[in-house]
């Protein structure tokens, strides 16, 4: 298992580096076009794209395929077998993201949001998920407990669900395109799922395996995981199209799309209200611990941007929200602030046990935590408040119906500050990124000496200790 | 939750049912689209009110003499929309107007009407687009002249100064004025601080010119049965 994770985890470190330095060219050109302007592989249309990707498969996928199957592996209590696979498809894997983010950068872009690689990467892509998918499934088999955990069917229900998403996308947007804007709904149901139905339950389901296993406590209750995990099933496919409110889509779907989005509510309130009732009292360990302080802003933040999510897609608010940058600001949220997070703090639970050796220098974890936790709260305040305004001057009318902000330029110029904002913001998430990438290689080529403390890492004292 | 087998057939109810509900149904009701006139009539010519979405060709046909729309892309305008695609211009600029009294997009001079599911049937790759960091495109080809656009996109200062937008001077050529034949006559004029050395033109790539008749044919200038100008 140490090999195939190892590969994932060293892949995930490489490509959320470069994601980061992809993201800040971009936001630099964002405020000053004229950055890197004459490069056509650089233009903010592909570097912008290059982000997206580097983050999501790039980083995204790849710490997922490490810290993933490991935790399912724990949790079936079985021998690790067919690690082969695994390696297999990490090798796919990235293969298949180098090719596409190049493809991008080349010009080879397809036009549609989240599926912006080359469809020569494909095939490959469609052949790792289907390799980890069955690796999944066999360790979840052959397990040796009775007991499935809460964290293992969210972990089997997203590795069932990515591979079908990405399929009939791929089918239905670039082999055999469907009709007109039947392909823009096809693109949201796709998109939003790819949040919904992949990043979000494979968080949780980490989440839900790492809060209990860290603090030693079980999971508050086992009936409300249950409720959550079906209502997130049920409700988060349908919230999708909420990206096309007042598009040209039909009404019905739309319609469905905002219910779907309000009733998150549900699924959002249970697994918070279960992760609240996990942790209380304990938290002055869960601070000391670098495991629990990601997870729990992690958790915390996914209470807030669905709430958000579920705001967004109302009639009034959208009208303001839809088309700038609070939409931006939101993504980040989700992403970053709930998901990448959860899985820092999966890579810092998970890689001592690996390696068998702890993390070098607590304080590069403190810098990491900082710069990543402050950078992207203050990236996700800019983003809002910055696209709210936006928002508004876009649509304000005079009394006798003309725009107040008449030239558009105006509102572009206001924004400016605010972009200038999230490149401050991204510049301290990419000093978090660093802080975090020397610590992992350094413990990766560290010799275990003698004397060497062996016992955990912690930020801060502990009850016990204090 | 102890059965592999049931969780899995929840899964894959619950993704099913979406995919059914979002995507299939919309296929079927929209594939049965085609372009049409304004207004669309019966067998005998009269006028059919009833008849708004569909056009069966025997009980409800178009207008004889009128034009049916949309109309699909050709030529170097079909060509341009690759570079539209390559270059991402669809993360800053929409394609869509939203109905009137929904956001600004009719007081901002966006569109004479909210764009509707039909004007999209003849197109091989939507791009609705979700971001408006710039203006809506949607009737773009009607708003500025092919020098506005070169002039835009070789430096979008010399025509908006301010914009963030990227300039796409990688889409002409700097070249030396031919002593034999002298300038060309697709070299774009431009201001004086935007000029080449003297003896220098610039001149429009194939993408930079088919860019730009794209541009030039995105309109939704007509009227359908199923909508009017200012709706």
């Amino acid at each position: 298992m140490r090999k195939p994770a190892m590969l994932f985890l060293v892949s995930a470190v490489f490509w959320l580096l470069l994601g980061t330095v992809f993201a800040l060219v971009a936001a630099i050109k964002a405020t000053n076009p004229d950055f890197l302007g004459g490069t056509e592989w650089l233009t903010f249309g592909r570097v912008r794209s290059a982000h997206l990707n580097a983050m999501i498969f790039g980083w995204g996928n790849n710490v997922i395929f490490a810290v993933a199957p490991w935790i399912m592996g724990r949790l079936s209590r079985a021998r690790i077998r067919h690690t082969s696979i695994l390696l297999i498809a990490g090798i796919f894997w990235n293969i298949a993201v180098t090719v596409g983010i190049f493809g991008i950068l080349r010009g080879d872009m397809i036009g549609v949001e989240w599926l912006e690689m080359p469809s020569y990467a494909a095939p490959l892509i469609i052949i790792t998920y289907a390799l980890v998918g069955v690796w999944v499934i066999i360790a979840f088999r052959w397990r040796q407990t009775d007991h499935v955990y809460v964290s293992q069917w969210y972990l089997l229900a997203a590795f069932f669900w990515l591979p079908w998403l990405y399929t009939v996308a791929q089918i239905m947007l670039i082999f055999e395109p469907a009709t007109g804007v039947v392909q823009s709904l096809t693109n949201w149901w796709f998109a939003h799922n790819v949040l919904g139905l992949w990043l979000t339950p494979i968080a949780l389901g980490v989440a839900y395996y790492l809060i209990p296993k860290v603090l030693g406590r079980p999971i508050h209750s086992y009936y409300l995981s249950v409720v959550g995990f079906w209502a997130l099933a049920l409700f988060y496919n349908w919230a999708g199209v909420h990206h096309l409110i007042g598009g040209p889509v039909p009404a019905w779907v739309i319609s469905a799309g905002t219910v779907a989005s309000v009733m998150m509510v549900i699924p959002v309130l249970v697994v918070g209200i279960n992760h609240h009732l996990t942790v209380v009292g304990l938290h002055k360990e869960g601070w000391a611990s670098p495991t629990i302080r990601f997870v729990m802003f992690g958790a915390i933040n996914y209470t807030f941007v669905s709430l958000t999510g579920s705001l967004m897609a109302l009639r009034h608010v959208n009208e303001v929200t839809h088309f700038t940058h609070f939409t931006v600001g939101h993504a980040h949220h989700g992403v970053y602030a709930f998901f990448t997070m959860i899985m820092f703090g999966a890579v810092y639970y998970m890689m001592p046990r690996l390696l068998l050796r702890e993390w070098p220098n607590a304080f590069l974890i403190k810098v990491h935590w900082w710069m990543a936790g402050m950078g992207i709260l203050l990236m996700v305040v800019a983003l809002q408040v910055g696209g709210w305004i936006q928002g508004l001057q876009m649509n304000a009318l005079n009394e006798d119906g003309t725009p107040v902000y008449s030239s558009f330029i105006q509102i572009v110029e206001n924004t400016r500050p605010w972009l200038w904002l999230r490149s401050l913001s991204g510049l301290m998430i990419l000093i978090g990124h660093l802080a975090f990438g020397v610590n992992v290689f350094w413990m990766i080529f560290s010799r275990r000496r003698a004397g060497e403390q062996t016992a955990p890492t912690l930020l801060s004292p502990t009850t016990e200790q204090a | 939750m102890k059965s592999l087998p049931l969780i899995f057939l929840g899964v894959f109810f619950t993704l099913a049912f979406s995919w059914t509900g979002i995507v299939l149904t919309s296929q079927i009701q929209l594939k049965e689209f085609t372009p049409a006139t304004p207004d669309l009539v019966d067998s005998q010519d009269q006028p059919a009110p009833g008849g708004k979405y569909l056009v069966d060709g025997e009980t409800i046909k178009n207008t004889p003499g009128m034009t049916a729309n949309p109309q699909p892309l050709v030529g170097e305008a079909q060509r341009g929309k690759l570079v539209y695609q390559q270059m991402g211009c669809l993360y800053c600029h929409s394609q869509q107007v939203r109905r009137q009294g929904f956001g600004a997009d009719f007081e901002r001079g966006w569109g004479q009407r909210q764009s509707v599911p039909r004007d999209y049937i003849e197109q091989d790759r939507v791009m609705l687009g979700t971001m408006r960091t710039g203006p809506d495109l949607t009737n773009v080809g009607l708003r500025y002249s092919e020098l506005w656009q070169f002039q835009h996109l070789y430096d979008p200062q010399i025509t908006s100064p301010g914009s963030i937008m990227p300039p796409y001077g990688f889409l002409f050529e700097v070249r030396e004025i031919s002593p034999l034949t002298g300038p060309s006559a697709e070299a774009i004029e431009l201001p004086e601080a935007y000029q080449p050395p003297a003896g220098y033109e610039v001149v429009p790539s194939r993408r930079a010119k088919d860019l730009v008749a794209y541009l030039m044919s995105l309109h939704q200038d007509y009227e359908l049965p199923e909508i009017k100008f200012t709706q």
